[in-house]
Protein backbone atom coordinates (compact mmCIF):
# COMPACT_ATOMS: atom_id res chain seq x y z
CA UNK A 1 0.00 0.00 0.00
CA UNK A 2 1.07 3.55 -0.89
CA UNK A 3 1.66 5.86 2.05
CA UNK A 4 0.10 9.33 1.27
CA UNK A 5 2.66 11.79 1.68
CA UNK A 6 2.70 15.28 1.95
CA UNK A 7 4.24 15.95 -1.61
CA UNK A 8 2.10 14.46 -3.05
CA UNK A 9 0.38 17.44 -5.06
CA UNK A 10 -2.40 15.28 -6.64
CA UNK A 11 -3.67 14.20 -2.91
CA UNK A 12 -7.10 15.92 -1.89
CA UNK A 13 -6.01 16.48 1.74
CA UNK A 14 -2.75 18.38 0.47
CA UNK A 15 -4.58 20.20 -2.17
CA UNK A 16 -7.29 21.12 0.72
CA UNK A 17 -4.24 22.56 2.79
CA UNK A 18 -2.68 24.34 -0.08
CA UNK A 19 -6.31 25.94 -0.66
CA UNK A 20 -6.21 27.27 3.17
CA UNK A 21 -2.69 28.66 3.42
CA UNK A 22 -3.79 30.44 -0.10
CA UNK A 23 -7.05 31.65 1.52
CA UNK A 24 -5.60 32.92 4.60
CA UNK A 25 -3.69 35.08 2.24
CA UNK A 26 -6.78 36.21 0.59
CA UNK A 27 -8.40 37.18 4.45
CA UNK A 28 -5.42 39.03 5.52
CA UNK A 29 -5.81 41.39 1.69
CA UNK A 30 -9.28 41.67 2.57
CA UNK A 31 -8.67 43.08 6.30
CA UNK A 32 -5.81 45.09 4.99
CA UNK A 33 -7.64 46.93 1.79
CA UNK A 34 -10.39 47.80 4.45
CA UNK A 35 -7.85 49.13 6.95
CA UNK A 36 -6.32 51.28 4.20
CA UNK A 37 -9.89 52.31 2.58
CA UNK A 38 -12.31 53.28 5.15
CA UNK A 39 -14.76 54.20 2.39
CA UNK A 40 -14.56 49.89 1.67
CA UNK A 41 -14.08 48.88 4.68
CA UNK A 42 -18.00 47.43 5.29
CA UNK A 43 -17.04 45.39 2.17
CA UNK A 44 -13.78 44.53 3.12
CA UNK A 45 -15.19 42.88 6.12
CA UNK A 46 -17.60 40.80 4.57
CA UNK A 47 -14.57 39.83 2.20
CA UNK A 48 -12.54 38.40 5.51
CA UNK A 49 -15.61 36.90 6.64
CA UNK A 50 -16.67 34.82 3.32
CA UNK A 51 -13.23 34.38 2.79
CA UNK A 52 -12.73 32.33 6.69
CA UNK A 53 -16.07 30.61 6.14
CA UNK A 54 -14.90 29.19 2.94
CA UNK A 55 -11.72 27.81 4.75
CA UNK A 56 -14.61 26.38 7.37
CA UNK A 57 -16.27 24.49 4.58
CA UNK A 58 -12.92 23.13 2.94
CA UNK A 59 -12.02 22.23 6.21
CA UNK A 60 -15.41 19.92 7.35
CA UNK A 61 -15.61 19.05 3.97
CA UNK A 62 -12.08 17.58 3.42
CA UNK A 63 -10.28 16.75 6.66
CA UNK A 64 -13.40 15.70 8.61
CA UNK A 65 -14.05 13.79 5.88
CA UNK A 66 -17.76 15.22 5.35
CA UNK A 67 -17.56 14.89 2.17
CA UNK A 68 -18.18 11.13 2.89
CA UNK A 69 -20.98 11.68 5.34
CA UNK A 70 -24.06 11.09 5.09
CA UNK A 71 -26.29 13.97 3.52
CA UNK A 72 -27.99 15.31 6.65
CA UNK A 73 -24.89 15.62 8.62
CA UNK A 74 -23.11 17.40 5.36
CA UNK A 75 -26.46 19.64 5.04
CA UNK A 76 -27.10 20.71 8.94
CA UNK A 77 -22.91 21.52 8.46
CA UNK A 78 -23.47 23.46 5.43
CA UNK A 79 -26.90 24.79 6.99
CA UNK A 80 -24.79 25.92 10.03
CA UNK A 81 -22.43 27.90 7.93
CA UNK A 82 -24.36 29.69 5.54
CA UNK A 83 -26.86 31.01 8.76
CA UNK A 84 -23.73 32.17 10.61
CA UNK A 85 -21.77 33.53 7.86
CA UNK A 86 -25.01 35.79 6.77
CA UNK A 87 -25.51 36.78 9.85
CA UNK A 88 -22.05 38.26 10.32
CA UNK A 89 -22.22 39.65 7.20
CA UNK A 90 -25.34 41.03 7.49
CA UNK A 91 -24.25 42.52 10.58
CA UNK A 92 -21.04 44.79 8.81
CA UNK A 93 -23.02 45.57 6.35
CA UNK A 94 -26.28 47.19 7.97
CA UNK B 1 -15.31 6.94 -9.14
CA UNK B 2 -15.90 4.83 -5.73
CA UNK B 3 -16.23 6.90 -2.84
CA UNK B 4 -17.41 4.49 -0.13
CA UNK B 5 -16.09 4.12 3.37
CA UNK B 6 -14.00 1.40 2.81
CA UNK B 7 -12.22 3.56 -0.03
CA UNK B 8 -11.55 6.60 1.05
CA UNK B 9 -8.41 6.64 -0.61
CA UNK B 10 -9.14 7.55 -4.12
CA UNK B 11 -6.14 9.67 -4.47
CA UNK B 12 -6.90 11.66 -7.51
CA UNK B 13 -7.17 15.57 -7.63
CA UNK B 14 -10.81 15.27 -8.67
CA UNK B 15 -12.15 13.29 -5.49
CA UNK B 16 -11.77 16.53 -3.25
CA UNK B 17 -14.57 18.12 -5.47
CA UNK B 18 -17.80 16.23 -5.63
CA UNK B 19 -19.38 14.68 -2.26
CA UNK B 20 -20.13 11.24 -2.05
CA UNK B 21 -23.63 10.88 -3.24
CA UNK B 22 -23.80 6.96 -3.04
CA UNK B 23 -25.47 4.83 -0.56
CA UNK B 24 -22.56 3.78 1.28
CA UNK B 25 -21.77 6.96 2.86
CA UNK B 26 -20.96 6.72 6.85
CA UNK B 27 -20.11 9.08 9.67
CA UNK B 28 -16.85 10.16 10.08
CA UNK B 29 -15.81 8.41 13.69
CA UNK B 30 -18.48 7.45 16.49
CA UNK B 31 -21.88 9.85 16.29
CA UNK B 32 -21.23 10.88 20.03
CA UNK B 33 -18.02 13.44 18.63
CA UNK B 34 -21.12 15.25 16.08
CA UNK B 35 -23.02 15.99 19.22
CA UNK B 36 -20.54 17.14 20.72
CA UNK B 37 -19.19 19.43 17.74
CA UNK B 38 -22.74 20.52 17.30
CA UNK B 39 -23.29 21.58 20.79
CA UNK B 40 -19.57 23.84 20.23
CA UNK B 41 -21.19 25.18 16.79
CA UNK B 42 -24.27 26.53 18.48
CA UNK B 43 -21.79 27.97 21.57
CA UNK B 44 -19.19 29.74 19.58
CA UNK B 45 -21.75 31.25 16.66
CA UNK B 46 -23.02 33.41 20.09
CA UNK B 47 -19.27 34.11 20.58
CA UNK B 48 -19.13 35.18 16.66
CA UNK B 49 -22.06 37.27 16.96
CA UNK B 50 -21.28 38.62 19.92
CA UNK B 51 -17.72 39.96 18.45
CA UNK B 52 -19.26 41.00 14.90
CA UNK B 53 -21.66 43.06 17.06
CA UNK B 54 -19.04 44.42 19.24
CA UNK B 55 -17.20 45.71 16.21
CA UNK B 56 -20.19 47.31 15.01
CA UNK B 57 -21.51 48.99 17.99
CA UNK B 58 -18.13 50.39 19.24
CA UNK B 59 -15.99 50.46 16.23
CA UNK B 60 -13.50 52.88 17.23
CA UNK B 61 -12.50 51.12 20.77
CA UNK B 62 -12.07 47.78 18.18
CA UNK B 63 -10.48 49.20 15.31
CA UNK B 64 -7.95 50.66 18.00
CA UNK B 65 -7.54 48.09 20.38
CA UNK B 66 -7.40 45.31 17.38
CA UNK B 67 -3.96 47.43 15.91
CA UNK B 68 -2.09 46.86 18.72
CA UNK B 69 -2.32 43.57 18.22
CA UNK B 70 0.12 41.88 16.43
CA UNK B 71 -0.60 40.38 13.47
CA UNK B 72 2.11 37.99 12.60
CA UNK B 73 1.04 36.03 15.74
CA UNK B 74 -2.35 35.42 14.76
CA UNK B 75 -1.17 34.34 10.94
CA UNK B 76 1.49 31.88 12.45
CA UNK B 77 -1.12 30.72 14.98
CA UNK B 78 -3.28 30.23 11.84
CA UNK B 79 -0.55 28.06 9.55
CA UNK B 80 0.46 26.25 12.75
CA UNK B 81 -3.01 24.79 13.14
CA UNK B 82 -4.11 24.51 9.35
CA UNK B 83 -0.82 22.30 8.97
CA UNK B 84 -1.65 20.53 12.11
CA UNK B 85 -5.07 19.49 11.08
CA UNK B 86 -3.82 18.74 7.53
CA UNK B 87 -0.69 16.12 9.24
CA UNK B 88 -3.88 14.68 11.49
CA UNK B 89 -6.02 13.85 8.20
CA UNK B 90 -2.86 12.69 6.45
CA UNK B 91 -2.03 10.22 9.29
CA UNK B 92 -5.82 9.24 9.60
CA UNK B 93 -6.57 8.54 5.96
CA UNK B 94 -2.83 6.29 6.16
CA UNK B 95 -3.78 4.15 8.95
CA UNK B 96 -7.04 3.35 7.25
CA UNK B 97 -5.52 2.38 3.61
CA UNK B 98 -2.89 0.90 6.01
CA UNK B 99 -3.96 -0.71 9.14
CA UNK B 100 -0.09 -2.17 9.91
CA UNK B 101 1.93 0.49 9.07
CA UNK B 102 3.28 2.58 11.83
CA UNK B 103 1.80 6.46 10.82
CA UNK B 104 2.61 8.03 14.49
CA UNK B 105 4.47 10.76 12.96
CA UNK B 106 1.90 12.69 11.06
CA UNK B 107 0.16 12.88 14.94
CA UNK B 108 3.47 13.88 16.69
CA UNK B 109 3.71 16.78 13.94
CA UNK B 110 0.30 17.38 14.98
CA UNK B 111 1.06 17.93 18.58
CA UNK B 112 4.32 19.52 17.78
CA UNK B 113 1.62 22.03 15.87
CA UNK B 114 -0.76 22.36 18.86
CA UNK B 115 2.49 22.96 21.33
CA UNK B 116 3.91 25.48 19.28
CA UNK B 117 0.14 27.23 18.77
CA UNK B 118 0.32 27.33 22.66
CA UNK B 119 3.56 29.07 23.09
CA UNK B 120 2.73 31.65 20.72
CA UNK B 121 -0.64 32.30 22.89
CA UNK B 122 1.13 32.16 25.85
CA UNK B 123 3.76 34.68 23.98
CA UNK B 124 1.39 36.98 22.85
CA UNK B 125 -1.12 37.31 26.14
CA UNK B 126 2.44 37.50 28.24
CA UNK B 127 3.59 40.70 26.30
CA UNK B 128 -0.41 41.99 26.67
CA UNK B 129 -0.63 41.65 30.03
CA UNK B 130 3.07 42.88 30.89
CA UNK B 131 1.97 46.00 28.48
CA UNK B 132 -1.13 46.20 31.20
CA UNK B 133 -3.80 45.19 29.02
CA UNK B 134 -5.89 43.03 30.39
CA UNK B 135 -10.03 41.96 30.51
CA UNK B 136 -10.78 44.87 32.17
CA UNK B 137 -9.29 47.28 30.07
CA UNK B 138 -12.24 47.48 27.04
CA UNK B 139 -14.71 45.33 25.84
CA UNK B 140 -12.13 44.27 22.63
CA UNK B 141 -9.79 42.62 25.21
CA UNK B 142 -12.47 41.33 27.37
CA UNK B 143 -13.40 39.54 24.39
CA UNK B 144 -10.36 38.72 23.15
CA UNK B 145 -8.77 37.53 26.43
CA UNK B 146 -12.45 35.49 27.16
CA UNK B 147 -13.00 33.40 23.54
CA UNK B 148 -9.27 33.02 22.53
CA UNK B 149 -9.00 31.38 26.65
CA UNK B 150 -11.67 29.07 25.87
CA UNK B 151 -10.35 28.05 22.66
CA UNK B 152 -7.26 27.64 23.78
CA UNK B 153 -8.75 25.02 26.62
CA UNK B 154 -10.09 23.25 23.39
CA UNK B 155 -6.70 23.33 21.89
CA UNK B 156 -4.95 22.17 25.42
CA UNK B 157 -7.40 19.19 25.27
CA UNK B 158 -7.54 18.66 21.49
CA UNK B 159 -3.15 18.39 22.38
CA UNK B 160 -3.94 15.36 25.14
CA UNK B 161 -6.23 13.63 22.54
CA UNK B 162 -4.01 13.29 19.91
CA UNK B 163 -1.20 12.22 22.67
CA UNK B 164 -4.60 9.62 22.76
CA UNK B 165 -4.08 9.00 19.37
CA UNK B 166 -0.56 8.85 18.64
CA UNK B 167 -0.54 5.62 20.93
CA UNK B 168 -3.68 3.87 19.17
CA UNK B 169 -1.51 4.47 15.26
CA UNK B 170 1.58 2.65 17.30
CA UNK B 171 -0.51 -0.47 17.69
CA UNK B 172 0.69 -3.25 14.84
CA UNK B 173 -2.47 -4.01 13.53
CA UNK B 174 -5.17 -1.17 14.17
CA UNK B 175 -9.14 -2.89 14.10
CA UNK B 176 -12.09 -0.68 12.63
CA UNK B 177 -12.88 0.36 15.99
CA UNK B 178 -8.76 1.88 16.36
CA UNK B 179 -9.76 3.15 12.98
CA UNK B 180 -13.22 5.23 14.47
CA UNK B 181 -11.09 6.40 17.53
CA UNK B 182 -8.80 7.89 15.30
CA UNK B 183 -10.87 9.65 12.92
CA UNK B 184 -13.27 10.62 16.33
CA UNK B 185 -9.94 12.23 17.77
CA UNK B 186 -9.38 13.49 14.47
CA UNK B 187 -12.55 15.45 14.29
CA UNK B 188 -12.36 16.86 17.69
CA UNK B 189 -9.22 18.30 16.68
CA UNK B 190 -10.41 19.69 12.85
CA UNK B 191 -13.10 21.29 15.06
CA UNK B 192 -10.26 23.04 17.33
CA UNK B 193 -9.14 24.05 13.69
CA UNK B 194 -11.83 25.81 12.02
CA UNK B 195 -13.27 28.14 15.51
CA UNK B 196 -9.75 29.43 14.97
CA UNK B 197 -10.03 30.42 11.69
CA UNK B 198 -13.09 32.79 12.12
CA UNK B 199 -11.43 33.71 15.59
CA UNK B 200 -8.58 35.00 13.52
CA UNK B 201 -11.04 36.95 11.27
CA UNK B 202 -12.97 38.55 13.79
CA UNK B 203 -10.07 39.58 15.87
CA UNK B 204 -7.38 40.29 14.15
CA UNK B 205 -8.55 40.86 10.22
CA UNK B 206 -11.92 42.83 10.62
Amino acid sequence: MNTIAPNDIKNPTNIAWLILVIATGVGWWFGHAGHNSPDYAQLASAGVIITAFIKVWVVGFQFMELRHAPRWLRHAFDAWLILVCGILVTICLR
Amino acid sequence: MNHTSTNHQSSDAAAMLPADTTSNTKIPGELGIWLFVAGDLIVFAVFFVVITLGHTTQNEIFVQSRASLDLWIGVINTLLLLTGSWFVALGVENCRRNPKGNFSRFFTLGILSGVGFVANKGFEWGSKISAGINPTTNDFYMYFFMFTGIHLLHVLIGIGILLMLRGVSKKPELSARNIRTLESGATFWHLVDFLWIVLFALFYLL
